[in-house]
């Protein structure tokens, strides 16, 4: 908990420096435009993120997260414009609107939930798994979508990504409510004290008992989940579906957790510091674009900064032995 | 007295291979309620392995388990718990990174009405627990990592015994800690005795074997040599039936005796 504490106030500095230094390097940083262009692109990282880091707590790792957004995307695409033409009466709108979102999240989720079944119950390496079905789902999505981007759908569909509520942009209170609602799962139910413990010392939690593939195999379905509902927000973010969407969006996903402050070795970390970490790369990402600098030098940074983060938790692991 | 009760625990010709390797050989041994059994040995003679048949760790690959004299079915740790079967391991299996609290309620959460985790209530009844075992402990709210050895050990024996464990399974108890933590397990031992619990009790130390159990079993490359009541064998016999496997005339042996050596 001191840890925990530790981080948020670290990353709450970093964030404050980081904001005076754009503005005073460049004029469109503060501006209301920008501001909001920052908070809907970290909305998307931090949905990702809250299924990443509930992954990593177990100290597992997800690298298929942008490729499952890229199948679930283009599923939801397909689907939609197959049956937009068609009548359906009454239930016009569950059918055209409803059947493609839930679709999305269960592409989403299913696709998770092979990657945790394999990791928990064949033992297939989280890393190897999550590596394979990143091939695995960015093929089928370039299946699926037969290569062609996709574009314009109606307001019922890019409402996540481009709706508001009184004004303020519905990604940004879902995924507010989607980590609130995280934050709970972990701190207050009986699953959440598994992930802890499972990241902790998984022979403990098999001995007390507990069935700790299952643990394991939800946190991956979770994960997956989570790729569904981004990919809702990204098809209304962008008004395109395509099957290289999503592409890199595990690093950002993975760079929010750590520099969260969670262990990358698992059982110690807050889900509410992976949208704090989110922010952060938001943040770098949009002032180096402000700044004119090439993307490829961007790639170049947030891998220095991930290494950097998990350096630093090393560090402070074996201070602490 | 204990020959007329029905035995707490009966293990029958219990075998457990891992590839070729004979980790449990036809081993037999029983245990009556409010007795200490030492299970003694060298390493890899095969008393944890056997242990970890009881407590649900490892499937047997043939024997029988009698509870109270019925069979038992014990596939997971969870039927093990099911009969009250509760075990200390040696590697102090806790999970490191929560507290006192979640390590006792692991698996078996307090709830509130909501379902929710009641921290509340489960902080309360450790305290309560811990106050009994070990009344210098205070450090509720920390991960058991920042905790000693003796402390993690007291939390991992409370865990047991708020359980109602009857037959607790004790492996290596004292094997991390310090000789005022070994002698407060000794106390805690003799404690759960007086309330009619039944221990198995695995040790290197055949000082603590002798001071605790009212029996010993002695093992040998995975086979029972023979038990004795602790009063009518020495140490030094003990130590012959470990190392060399002969069985004094005061023991019983079992299969893996040699005999007239």
């Amino acid at each position: 908990m001191f840890r925990g504490f530790i981080a948020r106030a670290g990353i709450i500095g970093i964030l404050v420096v980081s904001v005076a230094v754009l503005s005073v390097l460049s004029p469109h940083f503060l501006t209301v435009n920008n501001l909001t262009n920052i908070l809907l692109q970290v909305a998307i990282t931090t949905i990702i993120g809250v299924g990443m880091t509930f992954v990593i707590l177990t100290g597992g790792i997800d690298l298929s997260v942008g490729a499952i957004v890229a199948l679930a995307i283009v599923v939801m695409a397909v689907v939609h414009k197959a049956l937009a033409p068609m009548e359906f009466g009454v239930f016009q709108w569950p059918i055209v609107i409803g059947l493609p979102m839930l679709l999305a999240l269960l592409t989403g989720t299913l696709t998770g939930l092979v990657n945790g079944v394999m990791v928990a119950r064949a033992r297939v390496p989280a890393f190897i798994m999550t590596l394979g079905m990143m091939s695995m789902a960015r093929g089928g999505a370039y299946i699926v979508s037969d290569n062609q981007t996709i574009s314009v759908f109606p307001d019922g569909l890019t409402f996540l990504g481009d709706g508001r509520v009184g004004g303020i942009p519905m990604l940004i209170i879902a995924s507010l409510v989607i980590v609130a609602f995280a934050a709970w799962v972990l701190g207050r139910t009986i699953f959440g004290r598994y992930v802890y413990a499972l990241g902790g010392n998984r022979v403990a939690l098999r001995l007390s008992g507990v069935n700790a593939a299952r643990v394991e195999m939800s946190v991956y379905a979770i994960s997956g989940l989570a790729c569904g509902i981004a990919s809702i927000a990204l098809l209304g973010r962008l008004n395109v579906a395509q099957p290289v969407a999503g592409f890199g969006y595990e690093l950002d996903a993975i760079a929010a957790v750590i520099i969260g402050g969670t262990s990358i070795f698992g059982g110690e970390g807050k889900v509410a510091n992976t949208l704090l970490g989110a922010l952060l790369v938001g943040i770098i990402r949009n002032g180096l674009n402000l700044l004119n600098v090439s993307p490829n030098v961007q790639l170049l940074a947030i891998g220095s900064i991930i290494v950097a983060a998990v350096f630093l938790d090393k560090l402070r692991d074996s201070a602490r032995a | 007295m204990l020959e007329k009760a029905t035995p707490l625990v009966e293990l029958q010709h219990i075998k457990l291979a891992f590839g070729g390797i004979h980790a449990v050989d036809d081993v037999s041994i029983d245990l009556y309620p409010g007795e200490v059994v030492g299970i003694v040995g060298h390493n890899g003679a095969g008393k944890s392995c056997l242990i970890k048949v009881l407590s649900g760790a490892y499937q047997r690959d043939e024997g029988k388990i009698l509870i109270e004299g019925k069979e038992a079915t014990i596939n997971n740790p969870r039927d093990a718990k099911a009969y009250g079967i509760e075990t200390i391991y040696q590697t102090l299996a806790v999970a490191d990174n929560v507290d006192a609290a979640a390590n006792l309620f692991l698996g078996r959460e307090l709830k509130t009405g909501w379902g929710t985790l009641d921290d509340v209530a489960m902080e309360a009844e450790t305290r309560k627990i811990m106050g009994r075992l070990n009344p210098n402990f205070e450090r509720f709210k920390t991960p058991v990592v920042a905790l000693s050895g003796g402390q993690r050990q007291s939390v991992a024996i409370a865990r047991a015994i708020y359980f109602n464990a009857r037959i607790l399974i004790m492996d290596e108890p004292t094997a991390a800690l310090g000789p005022q933590e070994t002698q407060q397990v000794g106390e805690l031992i003799r404690q759960l005795k007086a309330d009619g619990i039944g221990i198995f009790l695995i040790s290197h130390d055949i000082h603590d074997v002798f001071d605790l159990s009212d029996r010993v079993a002695v093992m040998k490359n995975g086979r029972m040599v023979g038990t004795a009541r602790t009063e009518d064998v020495t140490k030094d016999e003990v130590l012959g039936m470990i190392i060399l496997g002969k069985c004094p005339p005061a023991a019983v042996p079992g299969p893996g005796a040699i005999v007239d050596a």
